[in-house]
């Protein structure tokens, strides 16, 4: 190989051993790319479930990171694509603004909760309160979700090609959720609800954005808020 | 937060390690919890003979002629020393006798589990100290479990640290609080549950030791717990021949197993089960919400 080619496909992958190398030394190349460098691509190998891998990341970079990981993975993401080839503990893409992060595994508890923008694709299943509070994330889970998933959330979709858990989108604001399999149980006020085709569309926009094939968007239903847990009803006037 | 480990081996060829996987898993589990750390490891039982773990706050003096004086007092024994820990090995027959003969000759020493096969080491400290301590690392054994603990309901003390032992070969290690413990801490000495301290984490050791005095297997007695206890627990529990998982329905504590054709294994964290041999291939789950887990040696046999 020439010299100089070599040099600049080392230079295009930075990779970090966190077995050689602290933690913060990668979180800290992370934060300070100048705008507009290309050296953007990371490998990270042996994270070996460590926590706070690869959060806070605010420029477009790409991380992928070799194995599983610990709490909050790629935490605050702001348009990096960080890609998990492994499992994620809890709190994996917690507060996203934008970009995405795939969980080739399994994720944790609360995976995606309180997310603000960007996609978050798990392809294994993902446990409890997954999308949690969400506020604008869009979430596809290939596999199952456990109980308590989507509570409180308030915009953004849920895409759940498996079943849900106990208590799906209790207490729901205006998050939209996507089943294709068997809901275990439905929260308060989330009820099941007309799939139009705006949502056949964006379902199939989301599917595909997340590497989903042979699954068609009539195979889902729709569940959202029946909103009269969050609105104020009139009738109930007496009781304040 | 506090951190709890488990190991339960299917491959005999690993019982020498037992105690080198479970302190190595226990030291990673540190930052969990930095009050307290203890270890049950089930060793070999040998035929007709029973072992008794104590612990005293002052060493020198309680173990001093230990052996002569229980010799004296009656009751033959072997006593071997570990630290603020003593291991009292007795004829099967006699184990019974042993909490009252110490009462009477060492009333100051306290009792941390007693059975066939189980001994007990916990202290006030970090993992690696209380590891190194007991020379954790050169035991062996078929099953073990660990705790590191960041105290919530009871005193940091010794006696406040996992595992919790309140039956024969029976222990428990908890993550987690319960908020019923003191109404079934009332329910189970009426039954004749003798208690040690205020935690809550001994109250279900001592239900579940209640409910298998009652005939039920250790599957069925956390099973029972799911319903009884109110509050929040991931618990891993030992018996003599069986290893058993339980989470309560929220599952807010978090836990992760593995599985391989060698070993169970569980950790609060991932983190804990990344140095077991074969890790990479094994079987890695989350265990779900108020489901029952449980593995028996016997029982395969």
């Amino acid at each position: 190989m020439d010299a100089s080619v070599k040099r600049e496909s080392l230079e295009a992958m930075r990779v970090f051993d966190l077995v050689k190398t602290p933690l913060r030394e990668l979180n800290s190349a992370l934060h300070t790319i100048a705008r507009g460098r290309n050296d953007t691509n990371f490998e990270v190998v042996n994270p070996r479930g460590s926590h706070a891998v690869a959060v806070g990341i605010d420029q477009p970079v790409t991380v992928d990171v070799r194995g599983s990981v610990g709490y909050y993975c790629a935490g605050m993401n702001d348009g990096g694509t960080i890609t998990v080839h492994g499992s994620a503990g809890p709190g994996v893409a917690q507060n996203m603004m934008s970009g995405t992060v795939i969980i080739e595994g399994d994720a944790s508890q609360y995976a995606g909760a309180t997310g603000r923008g960007g996609l978050l694709v798990i392809k294994g299943n993902a446990a409890s309160r997954c999308g949690i509070s969400m506020k604008g994330i869009d979430i596809v889970v290939h596999g199952n979700i456990g109980h308590m998933s989507a509570f409180m959330g308030q915009s953004g979709h849920l895409v759940v090609l498996g079943d849900a858990g106990d208590a799906l989108g209790d207490s729901l604001y205006e998050a939209k959720l996507f089943v294709r399999g068997t809901v275990k149980s439905l929260g308060a006020d989330c009820i099941e609800k007309e799939m139009r085709p705006e949502h056949l569309q964006k379902l199939a926009e989301l599917l595909e954005k997340a590497d989903v094939k042979d699954v068609r968007p009539e195979e889902f239903k729709r569940y959202g808020s029946a909103r009269k847990l969050y609105n104020f009803n009139i009738d109930n006037a007496d009781a304040y | 937060m506090c951190g709890i480990v488990g190991l339960f081996l299917k491959d005999s060829r690993l019982e020498p390690q037992l105690g080198q996987l479970l302190s190595d898993m226990l030291i990673t589990m540190t930052d969990r919890g930095p009050d307290s750390a203890g270890i049950a490891i089930y060793g070999s039982a040998a035929e007709g003979k029973a072992k008794v773990t104590i612990q005293s706050a002052k060493p020198d003096i309680d173990f001093a002629d230990l052996e002569r004086d229980l010799a004296e007092a009656g009751l033959p024994a072997r006593v071997a020393l570990k630290s603020t820990h003593a291991v009292i090995a007795v004829a099967a027959a006699r184990l019974a006798d042993v909490r009252s003969v110490l009462a009477a000759i060492r009333p100051d020493v306290r009792i941390m589990g007693s059975g066939d096969s189980v001994e007990i080491y916990k202290e006030v400290g970090l993992p690696k100290d209380v590891v190194a301590r007991f020379d954790v690392r050169s035991m062996s054994g078929t099953h073990g479990i660990g705790h590191t603990r960041m105290a919530t309901e009871s005193a940091v003390t010794t006696l406040g640290a996992h595992p919790f032992s309140t039956g024969s070969d029976q222990c428990l290690v908890h993550n987690g609080s319960l908020s019923n413990h003191n109404n079934l801490r009332r329910e189970l000495t009426r039954e004749g549950m003798a208690f040690e301290t205020q935690n809550d984490s001994e109250v279900a050791a001592a239900y579940l030791t209640a409910e298998m005095a009652k005939g039920k297997d250790l599957g069925e007695a956390l099973t029972s717990a799911l319903d009884d206890l109110d509050g929040f627990f991931t618990f891993v529990v030992g018996t003599k021949s069986g290893f058993g998982v339980v989470r309560d329905p929220i599952a807010c504590k978090p836990a992760v197993m593995a599985e391989t054709d060698q070993y169970v294994a569980f950790g609060s964290e991932y983190r804990a089960l990344v140095n077991l041999p074969g890790i990479e291939d094994a079987r890695v789950w989350e265990p779900e919400p108020a489901t029952v887990y449980f593995w028996d040696h016997e029982k395969a046999a």
